[in-house]
């Protein structure tokens, strides 16, 4: 009752948005799309929520095929569409009661799946939906996404443009819903919340790098990382980009993400080389392999 | 039932929350009939003219006293001498000078024969050629005073009755009209753009994703403009009746359902226009281009069809303005009733009915 996706390509004029991509998705699973902008998360969001025709391969979602049921589709998944989507003009009440009709529901009915997040939002619900803040504003489409009790839920970026309190409630939120038996699919450029999913798929330029979790993908990092630090950021990482043995070097907040194409590496031999290049304050340390790190070695 | 109820309750809290839209809503049709029944007008009223007399007589005096006593013109000055025509016309307020031949009552006497010319400033041919026209009825009048002990051979005496609008009240040619114009623009515009908003807004993803027919999500945006129209079509009779005088000759019954007829006619052509427009300013560049022009061009509302070019004629038969107009004016001026406006009345019934075929089958259930 997840979401089966085998072999869809989906191209605009000169864009491959998606080149054939498969996965699934367990029933009541929180499955995250980690990606920067452009990859084709959206466009494979609206795949399968029957917005766009893909050019070719299938796909199930709640059980149902995008192309023939997608009526039944449309009856049984909540979608939260990346750009804010509700109307500005009605208040937080009425916009949350215009979904509840529309899905031939009430508040009252499914009030307790949406009880958590509607109380935060709650003591401004006589406020236009267009005033309300970034977070807040998620929190309510959210509501809206949730009022019917989908089966399926499609989050395309819901943390983008957020703070980061409201993002880690946000998130806190989704771990919940998934106990209530609904499975969700969400995507986000923010490679800190993939450690959150339960699985995640790398997508980029159209294509899924890898799926696993993201333990496991954190643990197929080939290499050790070391994290470089100097009193010159900058010259730091040009000094390490010249470096003749250097695999990749990427910013990482003050530190930079070192790795070496050499088996035996010796970090006092690095050290000297930095400080021939008059730098001081020189630290070299192991470090573990984020998810962002994986990222980028893939998309290398 | 009930998520169409709750689709336009949701539609009524756009248009009234929308405080800018409303007031043009509502002002435009009373801002426009007021404009178009005292501003634009072709009748003249109290134009400026200035006389020159050559001859300072008896029977010019007359004639002066005659035209200065109409309500049609006043006589703003006298001038003396042919250059000051010219000057005179240059400031611009006087729109005709009358110049009145030497030894006028001589030669009217003598000769039978006495020359007038009506020099008019045509910079706006129109007022130019009713002024023209009026003097020289004025004129024939005075003859026929004149004449009046004298019995000349064979005569044709045109009697000419101006039936409908006795009076040649533009008013009564401009209602119709403005109301035909408000009410195409009411429904096709604010329609078009309702619709083309929820497109650019997003929020028309989130309806496709939900269990909303198409024909509930039409019908659900139409559904207000109908209403409001209906008001606004009773605002503009009303204004017409109470400020202008204008009659309604025919049934008021009649005159309601052909207005509700129309209503949806122009809705239905909202509905298409939103569906070819992606976004809220295209839709307001076709309804206004593509639609107001026509309207006001080819529909007989201003510019007579019958004088038109032949491939213009046939254009404006696709134009529903055109046999809206034609079914007002016939029922408020006439008194006609449904036997004799069936035809025009189909042709708008049959315009619907594709209309909105076409606009089903073209609204988009996904985002291609």
């Amino acid at each position: 009752m997840g979401i089966s996706v085998s072999n869809i390509s989906k191209s605009y004029k000169k864009v491959n948005a998606l080149q054939n991509i498969s996965f699934e998705v367990k029933p009541n699973e929180l499955f995250g799309l980690i990606g920067p902008d452009g990859a084709g998360k959206t466009t494979l969001f609206r795949v399968l929520t029957t917005l766009l025709f893909a050019d070719e391969g299938v796909a199930t979602v709640a059980g149902f095929d995008i192309v023939n049921d997608y009526k039944k589709i449309r009856n049984s998944v909540g979608y939260m569409p990346g750009k804010f989507s509700l109307y500005q003009d009605l208040t937080v009440e009425e916009n949350l009661d215009f979904f509840a009709t529309i899905f031939g529901t009430t508040i009252e009915e499914n009030y307790d799946l949406i009880k958590d997040i509607y109380v935060q939002i709650e003591p401004f619900k006589a406020r236009r939906a267009g005033k309300l803040s970034g977070g807040m504003k998620q929190k309510l489409a959210l509501c809206c996404a949730l009022i019917h009790k989908p089966k399926v839920l499609f989050l395309d970026e819901p943390t983008t443009g957020v703070d980061p309190v409201s993002r880690k409630e946000f998130w806190e939120m989704l771990k919940r819903l998934q106990q209530k038996d609904i499975t969700i699919l969400v995507s986000t450029p923010y490679m800190d919340e993939a450690a959150l999913c339960d699985r995640i798929a790398l997508i980029q330029d159209g294509k899924i790098l890898e799926i696993d979790t993201p333990e496991a993908i954190v643990k197929h990092y080939p290499k050790q990382i070391y994290n470089v630090r100097a009193n010159n950021m900058y010259q730091l990482i040009t000094s390490l980009n010249t470096y003749e043995y250097n695999h990749s070097v990427y910013p990482f907040g003050e530190f930079v993400h070192y790795t070496d194409s050499r088996t035996d590496f010796n970090p006092e031999e690095l050290k000297a080389y930095l400080e021939s290049k008059n730098l001081s304050h020189i630290e070299i340390e192991k470090t573990k392999a984020t998810i962002e790190d994986t990222f980028m070695e893939l998309a290398k | 039932m009930k998520r169409f109820i709750g689709f336009i309750k949701k539609e009524f809290y756009h248009i009234f929350r929308d405080r800018r839209s409303l007031f043009i809503l509502f002002g435009m049709p009373i801002a426009q009939i007021m404009l178009f029944g005292f501003a634009i007008t072709n009748e003249i009223n109290n134009v400026d003219i200035a006389i020159l007399d050559h001859s300072k007589d008896a029977t010019t005096l007359e004639i002066i006293n005659k035209i200065s006593a109409s309500k049609y013109f006043s006589i703003s000055q006298y001038i003396e001498k042919e250059s000051d025509i010219e000057t005179i016309f240059k400031k611009g307020h006087v729109k005709a000078v009358l110049n009145f031949d030497k030894d006028f009552s001589k030669n009217l006497i003598k000769d039978k024969n006495a020359t007038i010319q009506i020099v008019t400033d045509a910079t706006d041919p129109n007022t130019a050629n009713t002024i023209s026209n009026y003097v020289n009825a004025i004129l024939q009048q005075y003859q026929k005073e004149l004449n009046k002990d004298i019995t000349i051979g064979y005569q044709i005496v045109p009697q000419t009755r101006m039936v409908y609008n006795p009076e040649l009240k533009s008013v009564y040619m401009f209602v119709p009209g403005v109301m035909t114009v408000i009410l195409m623009l009411v429904s096709a515009m604010m329609t078009s753009i309702s619709i083309t908003r929820e497109k650019e807004l997003g929020t028309m993803e989130i309806l496709l994703v939900s269990p909303l027919k198409p024909i509930q999500v039409i019908v659900g945006k139409v559904f207000p403009y109908i209403f409001l129209s209906i008001i606004n079509a009773i605002v503009i009779v009303m204004l017409s009746i109470f400020i202008f005088k204008m009659p309604v000759q025919g049934s008021l019954f009649l005159l309601g359902f052909e207005s509700v007829l129309f209503i949806i006619t122009a809705l239905a052509l909202g509905i298409l226009i939103s569906t070819v427009s992606a976004t809220q300013q295209t839709a307001m560049m076709i309804s206004l281009m593509g639609l107001m022009l026509p309207v006001i061009l080819l529909s007989g509302f201003i510019f007579p069809i019958s004088s038109m070019p032949l491939p213009l004629q046939v254009i404006s038969n696709i134009i529903p303005a055109k046999w809206f107009i034609i079914i007002i004016k016939g029922i408020m001026l006439k008194g006609v009733g449904l036997q004799y406006i069936w035809k025009e009345t189909l042709i708008l019934v049959g315009m619907t009915v594709f209309f909105i075929a076409v606009s089903v089958k073209k609204y988009k259930i996904r985002l291609e």
